[in-house]
């Protein structure tokens, strides 16, 4: 157990009990997108300040690309869309005066992307003329510290991973723990117009506001995994943003357009969505239970929610941590000869067979560990799995050759060697050498290092603060950035 | 005898995080839902010799108020590795459309 499960609550109580519970009925929070950097519009910001939102809420992150992003701390979306989203979000914020929270920042929300968020925050508070009081709240973890941690055993793994090692530790290049609420609660209780989050739950940081304003717990965590994909939950998803308005009963949801809607059906089945459970999410300090939730319409486009539950429990946060492994170089050939075509799988163990052992002749014990891996797209390179007996033989396939080694250069290496036998290799031995057809010269791309990701486990922390550090920033009057806290 | 094709309106597949892909089977109505949801030929056994999982790594979910049933098992591989061929886990539904049901 990580710590004292009093010092939590006290904690949390301090947080919890913010002035900011007033009277006003429902709390209403705009989520203009699914993630900062797709692409928010304006008129639907317009409509929804409208509603007197008391907060913009988003997050610019998540694991669903793969693990490059962590391992590298780069953006998925590019600066300039990152900074186009930002400017109409921070000027409908100003507009509003409301706080502006963002959570997982930079894609990964790793030190390094969310310090490259608010570089661009400060560029354009200087470019709009505001001064907000920002708030930047790290949650990148030290890696001698996590393995005293996992020594203590505070340190536990999630199906399928097994327990914490050393080596997957120093595997990473970065490793991020998940945020819960707390932190921002913290944040726009103590004046922040907007919040910088590193990486957080996706629901966290919509329901901070929500929760520090004593709204239904249930519904704040619900309404939060129903919003966390902007219009994903909606009739049109190409309309991104929604508004959810918490209560102390309940929630409803409906889209920023006018022109879109949302149903019971649209809301309720969100709850599949890359959700390994449909009924339950466990989140840092509970367990969001909708079994027994009921999705009623309000109008035509806004659905109630109520009886979602919420179940307080040990402080756990989540881990990422991903890292770099070997590089790869690819090549690509077309191929629509009917007698390659008639037995693809013929062919390719064959032509398997010839390059792996040109390249072990060529290169020796330096070839130790490589591997040269085919594809036939239009045939089975997206399954693997061999096609039934009899299959009609494909028009033409799509072979992708993909050397992976130690380095780039040994992979460009590999695939060098394997070029002319890759692009001449004959039906049937004694043959005439036929030609593919390549549609690049050089037909070798270096695609870079494969990442991986090495952590799936939880940690256990006495208060929500422990594994963060949150900073605060002023936007500079001339020029260099101050840091007041 | 059916395919599990013919009686979904839907099947899809997506990752649920690094390591783990979610299939949902959106049964077309009630009545397929209620004839179809508990057959064999979709139980955890069932689907993880499909997909070469032991079936108590299988998690599976009925979601009566949807007629869909919800199954989620762990990747063999973690999300991006080298061996990556399908890294959002979308086309991971195909195999389930040909299953017979009974």
């Amino acid at each position: 157990m990580g710590g004292d499960i009093s010092e939590v609550e006290r904690a949390i109580s301090r947080v919890y009990d913010s002035p900011m519970a007033d009277s006003d009925n429902s709390t209403r929070i705009l989520v203009p997108a699914g993630a900062l950097g797709s692409g928010v519009r304006a008129d639907e910001l317009e409509s929804g300040l409208a509603l007197n939102p008391h907060a913009i809420a988003l997050d610019a992150g998540s694991t669903d690309s793969g693990p490059a992003y962590l391992a590298s701390g780069k953006s998925k979306y590019s600066r300039q869309a990152v900074k186009r989203d930002l400017g109409l979000l921070m000027a409908a914020r100003q507009k509003a005066g409301v706080p502006l929270l963002i959570g997982s920042c930079g894609t990964s929300g790793c030190d390094m992307a969310l310090d490259w968020t608010l570089e661009i925050v400060l560029e354009l508070a200087l470019e709009q003329g505001s001064t907000p009081r920002i708030a930047v709240l790290y949650s990148e973890q030290d890696k001698a510290l996590l393995k005293a941690k996992a020594a203590a055993g505070a340190v536990r793994p999630l199906a399928p991973m097994g327990e914490l090692s050393g080596a997957s530790i120093d595997a990473c290049m970065h490793i991020v723990a998940l945020l819960g609420p707390e932190p921002y609660m913290a944040a726009v209780e103590q004046g922040a117009d907007i919040v910088l989050g590193g990486r957080t739950t996706d629901t966290a940081v919509l329901a901070a506001v929500a929760l520090l304003r004593g709204e239904h717990p249930g519904a704040a965590w619900h309404a939060a995994k129903i919003a966390e994909c902007g219009g994903l939950c909606t009739v049109n998803p190409t309309s991104p943003g929604v508004v959810m308005s918490v209560d102390r009963g309940g929630f409803a949801i409906a889209p920023l357009s006018p022109a879109n809607r949302c149903t019971p059906q649209t809301v309720s089945t969100h709850m599949l969505y890359e959700n390994s459970d449909p009924f339950r999410l466990v989140e840092p300090g509970g367990v969001l239970d909708v079994t027994d939730a009921q999705y009623v319409a309000i109008d035509e486009r806004s659905v109630r929610v109520t009886g979602s539950r919420w179940t307080p429990g040990p402080y756990t946060m989540k881990l990422e941590g991903a890292g770099g492994g070997p590089f790869q170089t690819i090549m690509l050939v077309g191929i629509e000869d009917p007698a390659v075509l008639e037995d693809v799988d013929g062919f390719l163990a064959r032509m398997s067979h010839a390059l792996k052992r040109k390249v072990e002749r060529t290169l020796g014990a330096q070839a130790e560990g490589a591997d040269i891996s085919l594809r036939p797209y239009g045939w089975n390179a997206v399954s693997g799995r061999t096609p039934p007996e009899g299959a009609t033989p494909p028009r033409e396939i799509g072979l992708l050759f993909v050397a992976t080694a130690a380095t780039q250069a040994l992979a460009t290496e590999i695939a060098k060697i394997c070029n002319p036998m890759f692009f001449h290799f004959p039906v049937r031995e004694g043959k005439e050498l036929p030609s593919y057809a390549f549609p690049f010269s050089p037909a070798e791309i270096e695609r870079g290092q494969v990442f991986e990701f090495h952590l799936n486990h939880v940690v256990e922390v006495a208060t929500p603060f422990e594994l963060m550090r949150t900073r605060w920033v002023n936007v500079p009057s001339k020029e260099g950035v101050s840091a007041d806290a | 005898m059916p395919k599990l094709n013919d009686v979904c309106r839907y099947v899809r597949s997506k990752n649920a995080g690094p390591f783990w892909v979610t299939i949902d089977l959106f049964f077309d109505g009630q009545d397929a839902y209620q004839r179809y949801s508990d057959d064999p030929a979709i139980s955890a056994a069932a689907i993880g010799r499909l997909y070469g999982v032991e079936a108590q790594a299988v998690r599976r979910f009925k979601v009566d108020t949807l007629n869909v049933v919800k199954i989620s098992i762990p990747r063999s591989q973690p999300q991006g590795g080298v061996l990556e061929r399908d890294m959002h886990s979308g086309q991971q539904f195909v195999p389930m459309l040909d299953i017979v049901l009974a």
